[in-house]
This record gives C-alpha cells, structure tokens and sequence, in this order.
C-alpha cells in the first residue's frame, strides 16, 4: 500500500517544489493508511535525496539507466508507470509544476487511469475527493477521482514545505526501468542561454510608464529598473502620444500584449486599453500617487507615491541586495 | 483616507464625464459639501464615459443638442482637452446628399461653419477615402476630440481645491433613503453606501446606464435603457501612425452605413449604429469585478459588426488589411425620445437626474443642471426637451423604453423627418372617438402617448373641390397630406369638428386654490368664476415655463387646460409649487373629461341644434365658460361652452364627461351634415389655422429663453399678486421694448434652385439678412423658424421667428435657408396675417 | 507540411468569476468566449510554420455548437480547416476529451492523411487538466513534449525549446510529433478585417463522436473563501522600497 511522491531534480539539484509534495503526501499517506515513498529518476538523482527523509519518505526509490541523461517527459513518465505497476502504488503524485504535471500525465495515460491536476486538498475513501484549482486560482474544482491507481499533483504553494516532526527511517532503492527508443527521444539533448534581446512580449519584469512619468527624460529611472531585474521598458498609449516613446514600447490593445511575471506600472492610471494589454501579467505592482487609480484597484500589488521617488528607491534596494 | 463622511448638502452619484462635471458646476455656483461618490475607480469608473469615442459634432438638427454640444465643445477648449479635428459626414445616396444640404442649412442656423464638398475635396482631406463610393461630403472644420476621462479629473478637482468636495472612488450606492417631507411629499434623506450612510438635502443620479436602477432605489424612475453600440479598433495602420498625434485627419462620419471612422493614433476606430438595436438591462451589466473589461465594454458580438465592416473596407480600402486589435459591445444610454433626462425626478422631491448625456454634451447638461439646483431654472439654455418631468407614466416602463430604443438605434445616423411617427407601442392613450375616427380612415400622429387624427382620409374629396396639389419634393410631402389644406379651407368655409382628447386638465380645489393658481400665473386668476385666462406660467428668471388656458370653474376651484406635449412638465410644476398646509388639492382629470372643438362662420348653426341657448357673444361671449345642457341623440348632456378659437374662426371648446363624449361627437356630426361639417385633423388645428392667427405654441415660440415681452403676449398691466418670475418680469419691462419681436413671415417665392416649390418644415431654419448674413441678438439668440405651415387662406408659406425690433416690421424684406437654398421672405406682422382684427372670432 | 492544432472554447472572465447555481459550470451571462491563450499562440505557430513550410493547418476543437466561433477566429488569422466535435454536456472529463480528440485526428489522418505536427496548449485556461495534449499523444504513438516556448523543423524533426530558469531546454522531437505549446512562444496576429470577413465563409465540418466517461467526476465549480482580488498596499513612498524587493525575490525576477 504505496504512494508514490515523484521528486523533481535539475541534474541532482532537488526542486523545492518536491518537498511540498512530500509535505502534502506525508499527510495524505497517513490518512490513507499508506507508505510514502519518493521517486528520483535519472543521472544525479542520488545527490539529492538527502532532504527527502526529513521530509516524511521512508523509502526512496532512485531510477537510474543509461539514457536518463537529463529530463525527459516520456522516459520519466515510462519509468515512473513501471514502478507504480512493481510496487502497486495505491497512488502517484507529483507537484503541480510543468514538469510534475506532465509527468504524472504521461502516467496517466500510460495507465488509462484517470490524473487530477493541482489538487489543494485530497480525501481518500474509496473514491477519493478532491479539490482542485481552476482558473488559476480564481476558481476551485471538487471532483471525485474513481480509480485502480489514484494520480494527482499538488498545486504549487498550496503547502508551505515542512519538516516531519520525526525524520523518517529511509532506505534507498535502486530501481532499473525498461526503457525503448521511444521513451528516450524527448530527452532533453541541449541547454541554451538565450542569447537574442529581451522584448516587451516575452520580458519576465516589464517596467511600464504613463502620463505621470512627465518627460522623455523621465524614463531614465524606470530603464534604470528594469536594467537591474533583467527587463523591458514599456509604455502606456498616453506616452507614444507625447512622442515621449516610440510607439514599439506601448503596451496595450493597439501595441504589445504583454505577459511578465511581473508588470511594474508606474504613473499609469490603467485605461481599459492598455489594460487589455498588461492584464496577461502573472503579477502587477502599481505606484501611483492615486489609490484609486484604476491601476492601483486593479493590480494585486501597489505603493502610493510618486514614482519619480519610488522607481529610484527600488532600483537601489535591488542593487544592494545583489551586492 | 479621512473617516466616511456622514453629512452633506448634495451627493452627486457617478463620477463619468456628467457627475465630474455637475460637482464642478455646483461648485462654481457656490454649493459646499458635495460628495461625489462612485462604485468604480477614477479616472475611470467603468461607465460610458470610458470608452466613449470622445468626439463633437456640434451640427444639430435640435436645437439643444446643437446648442449644448457647442457649449461642451468651448467647455472642453477651455480646459485644453480638446482638438479641433474636423469632421467629414459623407453621402452615398441622393437622399443623404438632401440630409447633408439640410445639415448646412442647420450649420447656417447655429452658426457653425460648414462646407458642402464633392467626393475629391473629400478625398483631398482624407487621402485614404474612396471617393467613388460617395456622392460628397459635409465638413464641419470644428469638430472636435476631447479628452473626457482627463475632463472629469479636471472638475473634480476644481470642485475639490474651491468647494471642499469630497470624492469617493470604489464606494457603491446600496440604497436611496427617503422621507415624508412637508405636505407628504416623498423627499429625498440619504444615501447609503458599503462604507457608510450619507444623511443629505440633494442626491443626483448622474449614473449613465445604470441611472434607473439606482434612481428606483428611491422609487423613482430615470426612463433609459443601457444600448449597444459596436466599436473596433483596428490598425496598425502607416499613414495614420505618421501623423504622431491622437488624430491628425478630419473623422469620417459614413452615414449611409451608420459608420464612423475616426483616427485614434496610429489605428482607426471603427463604430456602429448601424446593427440591430441590442439592449440590455441594467441588471445583466456586470460588476467592475465580473468584467473582462469594463462594465459597459461588453463582449463584442462580431456578427453584428461584419455588415459595417464590409462597408467600412468599400469606403478606406487600407482597412481590410489593419488589424481588428480591440473590439466591444460599448453600452452608452437611450431614452424614449432620444433626449437626455435632466431635472428633478417628479416622485422623489431633492432627487435629480443628470442621465443619458453623452460625452458631447456632457459639461453643457452638467452646467444645466446645476443652474437648476441653484436658480430654480436653467440658464444657459432653454432645456425642456431634456426636462426629465415631460415624461408620462406610460412613457416609463421598460416596455416601453425598450420598444422606443429599439426602434430608434437605426435613427442614430439616420435620415428623420421632424414629423416622422413611431412606429411601435402606439394606441397607448386615444380618445373616446377614436374607433369613429379610424372608421373615418384619420391619419393619427402620436403626441408623446397620445393619438391625435392630423387628418381625416374620408376628406379626400376636399382635395378635389378646392383643387389642391400634392406638394412636388417628396420630403415636403412626408408625413403631411393636402387634405389638411382641404379640411383647413373647408372650416373656412363650413365648419370642422376637431378632437381635443389630449388636453391635459387639471383641476386645484380648496380655499387656498385661486391664490396659488394667481402665484403660478402672470395674468389674474382672481376673476368672476365663469371666466378663462390664457396666461404664460414663468420661470424665476422671467422666461416662459408654461403658456396656457386657466379656468375659473368655481369659488375655490381652477381648471387647468395644457397641452399634450407639457402635460408632464406642468403637472410637476403645479406640484412643486403646491402649498404644504392642505389648502390646496391637485386633480388631474385629463381622463374624466374630453373636448371637442368645433369652429368655422356654421358653428353657432350646428350647435344651436342642440340647445335653445342663446349662442351668440351675449349668451356666450369670447372667453366666456357658460355651463350648459345639449341634447345628444335623444338624451341632455352637461356641457360646458367656453367660447375660444385657436383657429381664428368662431366656435368652441365643448367640454365634457368623458363618457359622454361620443354622443356628443355623433350629435355634432349628425348636426352638421347638411351645414359641412368636417371631421378636422391637427394639421389644421395645431399648423396651418393657428399659423395664420399667428398663435405662439409653448415649446416653439415659447420658451424659457424669452419673454412675455418678446413673444408680444405681455399685458397692458402687471396684476398686484405675486407670481413666479414677477421680479423678473417687471424688470424686462421696466428696460423698455423688448429687443427681438415675435413675427410672422410671408414667403415671397418658393421655387427652390431646381424649380420646384418648395415648403420649409419649420426645423430651426435661418432667417438670414439680404446680404445671407445671420441675424442674431445682443443674447446670442439666432433668428430662426420656430413653426412653418402653408396659410391656405392667405395663399403663402407662413414661417414665425423672432426678428429683432427693427427687423420685425411688417413689409421687411428677408431670406430664409432651406435645404442649403435661399428664398425671399417678407415680415408679414407681429400678430395675426388672417382676419387681424378678429372679427371672425369675435363678432 | 500537414499541422493540426486542437483547441477549446473558454468564457473571457473578469476578476470575479460566478459560478452557476448547480455548481456545473461557469455562469458565462455577462462573458464573451475566446479560444483558451496557449492555444491561440498554437493557432499563431501553426500558422507561420505553415507560411514558412507551404503547410496547412487544421484546427479542430471539441466543444458546443458555439465554438464554431472560436474556429472561424482562427480561420481568420490563417488556419485553412475547420472541424468540430459538438457536445452537449458542461465539459468533457480529460480522459473522455482525449478518447474523442484520438478518433477524431485518427479519422481525419485516414481520409485526408496524417498529420505532421500536432499543436495543443499546455493546460486550458479554464479546467487546466494538464493531460489532454499527452494522452492524444500517447493513444497515437507520437513523441509529445509540453510547455513549448520555441519551434524550428529541419529534415523531420522539431526542435522544440522550454523555459527553464535562465534559459531553455531543448528537444529533438521526431516528427509526427505532439508539441504542447505556452503563451509567449509567439505573439499572435489579430484577425485582419477581411480575414474576418473571408472566415465567414469558411467550412466548418462537423463530426458527432462519443466517448465513454473518464474516473474524474465534477461534483462543484466554487469560489475560494478568501478572495485575493484585494490590493495589496507594498507601502507609501520610497520607504516601500524593500516591501517591493521582497517581492520580487518572491516571485524569483531577482535573478
């Protein structure tokens, strides 16, 4: 009586969203009356097992064969539906992230069971409940999950990653999968650093100005902010139409549909038109002197203030956090 | 943030281009604790205001509309938030060229400047227009853009640094709370908010398309309904991008295709009126939460669009390639008759609407309802068409709103007679003939909810007995009939019976009526009872509110004759002003009795069939109400003569009970069979007989921005009683002759630059000096046609405008425009141009 | 170059998303519908690899009769065929859509031949199952990868890249392959306004598939207790400089 918890690595570097699924399925398991046990697949994987213990696992079974030579989504998933059918796993799991998703599909559809993604909550019964995030959060699922084996990730931060009270006893396994040609052949085979410019449509940080920047000249701060986090500069329509910016830069319906991880909109009241084009962004922090500015009401995050003192003062925090 | 006000003189709800503004407004005449409260954030609320098209076209048929939109337009100058782009109204079809020509004859009467130019000067200004697909244009070189969103944060902030005002962003209006004021009129108290209660003396509801949810709340009505209109912004587009700017090229209006296009940047903005009418209510707008975009920015529904889209890549090839970046359902409000609601909402006493104003005339409709709340009227614009109070109960239910909204959408761009009739919900309130009239095949024309025959088909050999013709321009032609020119001369001749079921009647009883009746009115009430005073109700500012008919039915009892078309906007006023001690009691029996009116040289003939009474002006003087008893097919009806001509032939009204009005119509009728009798229609009635006595109509000739002085109905004497605007009256007079007249004018030749004969509708055309220059007064006042009809029995076109003094003398000679042509107009009198002397009337 | 791509309706909502009475679906009154974003970027792909390969594109969608919406807009930015599998029920589970989306390029790869590249999105904006793409995939024998931020095809093969911190993996996928595609990858081109007209006009096939019921059963769509729509307020002035730091760190842009 098994569940199996999949523990991400990038060459034996532990992913920490693996030890939310320890968390979460330590937890999980006990309620279920099963073992927790961790999966490790590939070269390195042995180098970070040595958190998983602390975190609940009372065995860990390390795959390891000679075309595991990085991630792969099929080999991974093919190795991971091999040991769930040898141990008999009760259940599978992974964190909800990229990977851990599209591992856990491949199991899923190895196994014609059924594979309920980004769980915040599982029961287990004899047909487990669950709940599940939907629309990025905004919206949660119940579903019911009837199944001979039981696949589920956790949503990512759904649990903060904690020590067990007492450190498990955890052995080491080995574990040799029987892997094909075609198991291996969406093995990742390079890794690049990007090397072509950033632009506003692909830019992680967008640092956005508007009418309050003032100036061309006002810009210089924001570019200055965006330089030290690895970003883009944009703007809003009001700017382009003072010339203070080419209108490459405007960010909204008739520039740039934008999608950062996070969107700083300085001086931007948040016009519906450029909102249309930043509303995409995983996160925004507005600074405006407004609190009320559509802006401020919109974004998850803001600081009340003239940018023209805010920008500055970030830019420099930043900088002496990186030392 | 400072702790949640709990008190304030006025809490203006809605913060779009009208509730920024209004709070400026107030603040620039003097009122303090205001409050200005929306549920959305600022600058922009999530209203219409957000993403309206932001652009003026101040050339209007209507007179405030055109008037109001140019007063916006040099508000939003004033503030620098505004460019003068100049606008383009192109034609595809002959008839749009003819709405064009009429579109400068407007231009001319507003004094706006305008040009009619050939699809290659089109072309020359905006080099991207196809000029094969057009007949031509119509310039307007000062239309303009505007910034409405940075326009509101400007009033707010006027109104904030110089009156204290208080605004509250992201604060949502949950209840509007009343009380029982003096009198038991309902009155408004509070406002209640999810931050708090707001106890205050004045709320105005300036919420855009939700304005009547939120004007229920305090069981009132704001008759609206939220209205697609289609926009998409497609580009990027070079040429347009080129000019650096928010628009560098005139916007064109395709009106053929209830299209606009208009450059916003480097993409051009393409917007409909030109698909179905989609209307939604107020409920099914979702929040500023629930919206994908804002609320009023609803999903775009694309196939309602593709029609538009087609017709607008005919007209700008270059945009079948651009880019559909942005598109929506964006709603903005529509009202029954197309006219905004402003003023006091006739339930709620201190709750005001400033509602279904669109960002063109946004800072005028604010500065009116301001002037309002402060003097009582407003100032800078006689707005009765806008008076939220013309509105009838039947007008208010969203069966009916829908059903206007939905017919009128299409007319947003469209080609509209000033006659043109509605189509649905008619038949709503007709008279007690009105099966008698149908079966004598009446054209009816509906007076806000009521039907009026304008003619009788049945008189169709009229036509032939007095050899009239049709008229030879269609246009001239719509909507009118040369039967009215037969039954007119017939009644002439004969005698015509004319239904007046749509009077409006009032009555005040109790010992305090004829007091209060004498506050409202400028001539005295107090008369021998028996005796009707036509007299001009004024505004504080000494201008006409009212004109009309006062009875004196009793010792402590006074009838009230109105109009239809201002039933609503008198009744509010009488109940406004009405005594809160219960000395005075109001009645509205404009259903419990019904006029007949019957004139012409064999009116005593007819009706002295059905009575012994002494008809002639000793039994039954001019003036005069005489109670009496006609026998109606074998039995005696109560009557009451009052012996009148709006016509200018003698006769009467014949008042009485509802019920018993068809009896009397068939007595009438059956009476004057042998005398010719006709049943005769408001052509006559309401144009062409009054038109040749020269009578003023409340709304045409007489409005809030003239005087009793001016329109040639001020008395001998002012009466010692006070009344409404008295100060105001006495100080016109005091300045000495008035300095325009109300005048009738002949036109002296009606052939038109093609030859044809031509008949001005009496839609606001110029009357132009002989030079072609605009005549206007020391106020700003344009001379203009305020009523036009042909006079069949004085032969000529008749047109009524005020001149000023030393224009306005009989033999003067002018020019009127019409169409964009010229013709010779002659001052005909200041008075009656038939029978002056009214000997017909009278004798 | 044949390249198919599969999509799927989904509401536009605001911040606040109701939810209807049963608890079965989203209460879509006041939204528009738009096709889920990763798969609109898969639409864009498709359509300049095929603008680059002389290809054609597909795009198929199992949806209600509606989504025939959602295929025309990508008719109209550049897509050359159109089929829908119509359904009537709320949402397909994940294993039911898969079992139907197999038959259906199975039936489709038979009359008019196989595919070379079929495009998902990584998970639908809206159930977010994470699966549909891989379980096609695997029913069909082909490689698939997920999370694809960059494609280029040379001599029957995809290399496919996806993010990674502070750079990309990539893959050398065999063709016919299965890419799960992610927003950014491109920037998707907006329908012309005659390629919206001419998507008008366009073929939409219709071909009614059922497919037996997968072991994950809705029971109810709900909000979440606590709302995060509320602003968080990092501070006022300069002062909130480290607030917003913090933040950064947080969300890993500190790099």
């Amino acid at each position: 009586m098994t569940l199996l918890i999949l523990c991400d690595h990038d060459r034996g570097t532990l992913a920490e969203a693996s030890l939310e699924a320890l968390t979460f399925g330590r937890d999980l398991a006990q309620r279920a009356g099963l073992t927790c046990e961790a999966v490790l697949i590939g070269d390195g994987a042995e180098s970070a097992a040595g958190p998983l213990a602390a975190h609940g696992a009372v065995r860990v079974h390390l795959a390891s064969h000679a075309q595991l030579t990085d991630y792969g989504p099929e080999a991974w998933g093919e190795t991971l539906t091999q040991l769930a059918r040898s141990t008999g796993a009760t259940a599978v799991m992974a964190c909800g992230t990229d990977r851990g998703n599209e591992v856990i599909a491949h199991v899923a559809a190895r196994l014609d069971e059924p594979f309920v993604a980004n769980c915040i909550e599982v029961t287990p019964g004899d047909t487990w409940t669950t709940t599940r995030v939907q629309w990025g959060g905004s919206l949660l699922e119940d579903a019911t999950l009837d199944a001979g084996q039981r696949l589920v990730t956790v949503a990512h931060h759904a649990v903060e990653a904690t020590p067990a009270d007492t450190p498990a006893d955890c052995s080491l396994v080995q574990f040799t999968p029987d892997l094909g040609e075609e198991a291996t052949r969406t093995v990742v085979r390079d890794r690049v650093v990007l090397t072509q410019g950033i632009t506003l449509a692909t830019a992680p940080v967008v640092v956005g100005g508007g009418r309050g920047v003032g100036s061309e000249d006002g810009f210089a701060p924001l570019e200055d902010l965006a330089g030290a986090l690895g970003g883009v500069v944009g703007c809003s329509r009001a700017v382009t139409n003072n010339g203070w910016r080419p209108h490459s830069d405007q960010v909204g319906q008739t520039g740039t549909r934008i999608a950062p991880e996070i969107y700083i909109a300085a001086g931007i009241s948040g016009a519906i038109q450029h909102w249309v084009g930043a509303m995409a962004a995983k996160n925004i922090l507005a600074v405006n002197t407004d609190a009320e500015a559509n802006m401020v009401t919109k974004a998850g995050y803001a600081v009340i203030g003239d940018l023209h003192k805010v920008i500055p003062a970030i830019t420099e925090e930043v900088a002496r956090r990186k030392g | 943030m400072s702790e949640f006000p709990n008190r304030a003189n006025v809490v203006v709800i809605g913060a779009g281009i009208v509730g920024s503004c209004l709070v400026g407004h107030l603040a620039r005449l003097g009122w303090t604790d205001i409050i200005l409260l929306d549920k959305g954030p600022l600058p922009n609320p999530g209203g219409s205001t957000g993403h309206a098209s932001n652009f003026i076209f101040p050339v209007d048929h209507n007179k405030e509309m055109a008037l109001l939109g140019e007063q916006s337009a040099n508000q939003f100058r004033d503030m620098d938030l505004s460019v003068d782009c100049g606008g383009i109204e192109v034609a595809r079809t002959e008839e749009r060229m003819e709405e064009l020509r009429r579109r400068m004859t407007s231009a001319k009467a507003w004094g706006i400047e305008a040009h009619l130019l050939s699809p290659r000067e089109v072309r020359e200004l905006v080099p991207f227009v196809n000029d094969d697909v057009i007949l031509g244009g119509f310039y307007c070189p000062t239309v303009s853009v505007v910034d409405s969103l940075e326009t509101g944060t400007t009033m707010r902030k006027e109104a904030i640094d110089t009156a204290g005002c208080q605004v509250y962003a992201n604060t949502e209006v949950l209840d509007i709370e009343t009380v029982e004021g003096d009198g038991g009129v309902t009155t408004v108290s509070a406002v209640v908010t999810d931050k708090g209660t707001i106890s205050t003396d004045y709320v105005v509801v300036a919420c855009g398309v939700w304005s009547n949810r939120i004007a229920n709340m305090a069981g009132a009505t704001i008759p609206l309904v939220p209205t697609v209109h289609q926009m998409a912004d497609v580009g990027p587009i070079d040429i347009l991008a080129e000019t650096n700017n928010e628009i560098g090229y005139p916007i064109v209006r395709d009106m053929d295709s209830f299209c606009y296009e208009r450059q916003s940047a480097g993409s051009m903005e393409v917007g409909s009126y030109g698909h179905r009418a989609i209307l939604h209510h107020p409920d099914e707008i979702p929040s500023n939460e629930e919206a994908a975009l804002s609320p009023t920015e609803m999903p775009f529904t694309p196939d309602d669009f593709d029609e538009q889209m087609e017709q607008a890549i005919e007209l700008m090839d270059m945009l079948g390639e651009a880019e559909i970046r942005y598109a929506i359902n964006g709603l903005l409000s529509l009202t029954p008759d197309g006219m905004p609601c402003l003023g006091e909402t006739t339930e709620v006493r201190n709750l005001w609407s400033a509602a279904a104003v669109w960002v063109k005339e946004g800072p005028g409709m604010a500065q009116v309802v301001a002037e309002w709340m402060t003097y009582g009227y407003p100032r800078v614009i006689d707005a009765h068409g806008a008076d939220i109070s013309r509105f009838y109960e039947g007008e208010r239910s969203d069966e009916h709103i829908w059903s206007r909204a939905d017919e009128s959408f299409i007319k947003t761009y469209g080609i509209v007679h000033p006659q043109e009739q509605w189509g649905g919900r008619r038949n709503i309130d007709v008279g007690p003939y009105f099966s008698r009239q149908q079966d004598l095949d009446a054209m009816f024309f509906q007076a806000r909810t009521w039907e009026r025959p304008q003619w009788f088909g049945s008189n169709a050999d009229l036509v032939e007995r007095y050899g009239i013709e049709e008229r030879p321009v269609e246009w001239d032609n719509r909507w009118w009939s040369p039967i009215t020119v037969g039954e007119h001369l017939n009644l002439r001749e004969n005698c015509g019976l004319v239904d007046l079921s749509a009077f409006q009647v009032y009555e005040l009883d109790g010992p305090g009526a004829v007091a209060f009746a004498d506050q409202l009115a400028v001539n005295k009430i107090d008369v021998a009872v028996g005796r009707s005073i036509y007299t001009p109700w004024l505004t504080p500012d000494g201008g006409f509110h009212s004109d009309l008919t006062m009875m004196r039915m009793g010792e402590d009892r006074v009838r009230i004759v109105t109009g239809v078309f201002d039933g609503g906007r008198d009744e509010f006023w009488v109940r406004k002003h009405m005594p809160t001690d219960g000395s005075v009691t109001f009645h509205n029996i404009t259903r419990q009795v019904t006029t007949l009116g019957l004139w012409g040289p064999n009116a005593p003939a007819v009706l002295g069939q059905l009575t012994d009474h002494d008809l002639s002006q000793n039994g039954s003087s001019y003036g005069s109400i005489v109670p009496i008893q006609l026998a109606c097919g074998g039995r005696m009806v109560d009557a009451s003569l009052f012996r009148i001509s709006y016509v200018g032939d003698t006769g009467w009204e014949i008042y009485v009970d509802w019920d018993n009005g068809p009896a009397l119509w068939d007595a009438l009728m059956g009476a004057g069979a042998d005398l010719g009798i006709r049943p005769t229609g408001g052509g006559v009635y309401g144009s062409s007989g009054r038109l040749e006595k020269g009578y003023r109509l409340m709304g045409a000739e007489l409005e809030s921005e003239y005087n009793p002085l001016e329109a040639g109905l001020a008395r001998p004497k002012v009466k010692a009683a006070d009344f409404i605007g008295r100060e105001a009256y006495l100080a016109a007079r005091e300045n000495g002759d008035p300095e325009v007249l109300m005048t009738v004018l002949t036109v002296e030749d009606q052939t038109d630059s093609h030859g044809r004969r031509r008949f001005m509708q009496g839609g606001n055309e110029p009357i132009l000096l002989p030079d072609g220059g605009r005549i206007v007064d020391s106020h700003g006042r344009a001379s203009r046609v305020t009523s036009a009809g042909f006079g069949p029995s004085v032969g000529k076109h008749l047109l009524m405008a005020y001149l000023p003094r030393e224009l306005a003398i009989p033999g003067t000679d002018l020019q009127v425009m019409y169409m964009n042509d010229l013709y010779p107009v002659a001052v005909a009198s200041t008075g009656a141009v038939f029978d002056a002397d009214d000997t017909r009337m009278k004798s | 170059m044949r390249i198919l791509v599969c999509i799927k309706r989904v509401p536009a909502p605001g911040s606040r998303i109701n939810v209807c009475d049963d608890g079965q679906a989203v209460d879509t009154a006041h939204l528009g519908f738009t096709t889920s974003p990763h798969e609109e970027c898969a639409v864009e792909e498709a359509v300049q690899i095929a603008e680059e390969h002389d290809g054609e594109v597909t795009v198929l969608t199992l949806g209600p009769a509606e989504a025939e919406e959602q295929l025309r807009y990508a008719a109209s930015v550049g897509a050359h065929k159109l089929v829908l599998i119509p359904i009537v029920d709320v949402d397909w589970d994940p294993q039911r859509t898969a079992s139907a989306l197999t038959t259906a390029i199975s039936d489709l790869e038979s009359s008019e031949g196989p595919f070379d590249l079929i495009l998902f999105g990584n998970e639908s904006a809206d159930a977010g199952g994470f699966q549909v793409g891989i379980r096609v995939a695997n029913a069909l024998g082909r490689p698939v990868v997920n999370g694809i931020k960059g494609i280029d095809l040379a001599d029957g093969t995809a290399s496919a890249r996806r993010e990674i911190d502070g750079g990309f993996e990539v893959y050398e996928v065999p063709m016919p392959a299965v890419l799960g595609v992610k927003e950014g990858i491109n920037l998707p081109r907006y329908p012309t306004m005659k390629g919206r007209l001419a998507s008008k006009k366009a073929e939409v096939s219709s071909t009614t598939l059922e497919a037996p019921t997968g072991g994950q059963t809705r029971v109810r769509l709900h909000r979440p207790v606590e709302q995060v729509s509320e602003t968080v307020i990092l501070g006022t002035g300069p002062e909130a400089a480290p607030a917003v730091v913090d933040l950064l760190e947080e969300l890993g842009v500190l790099s």
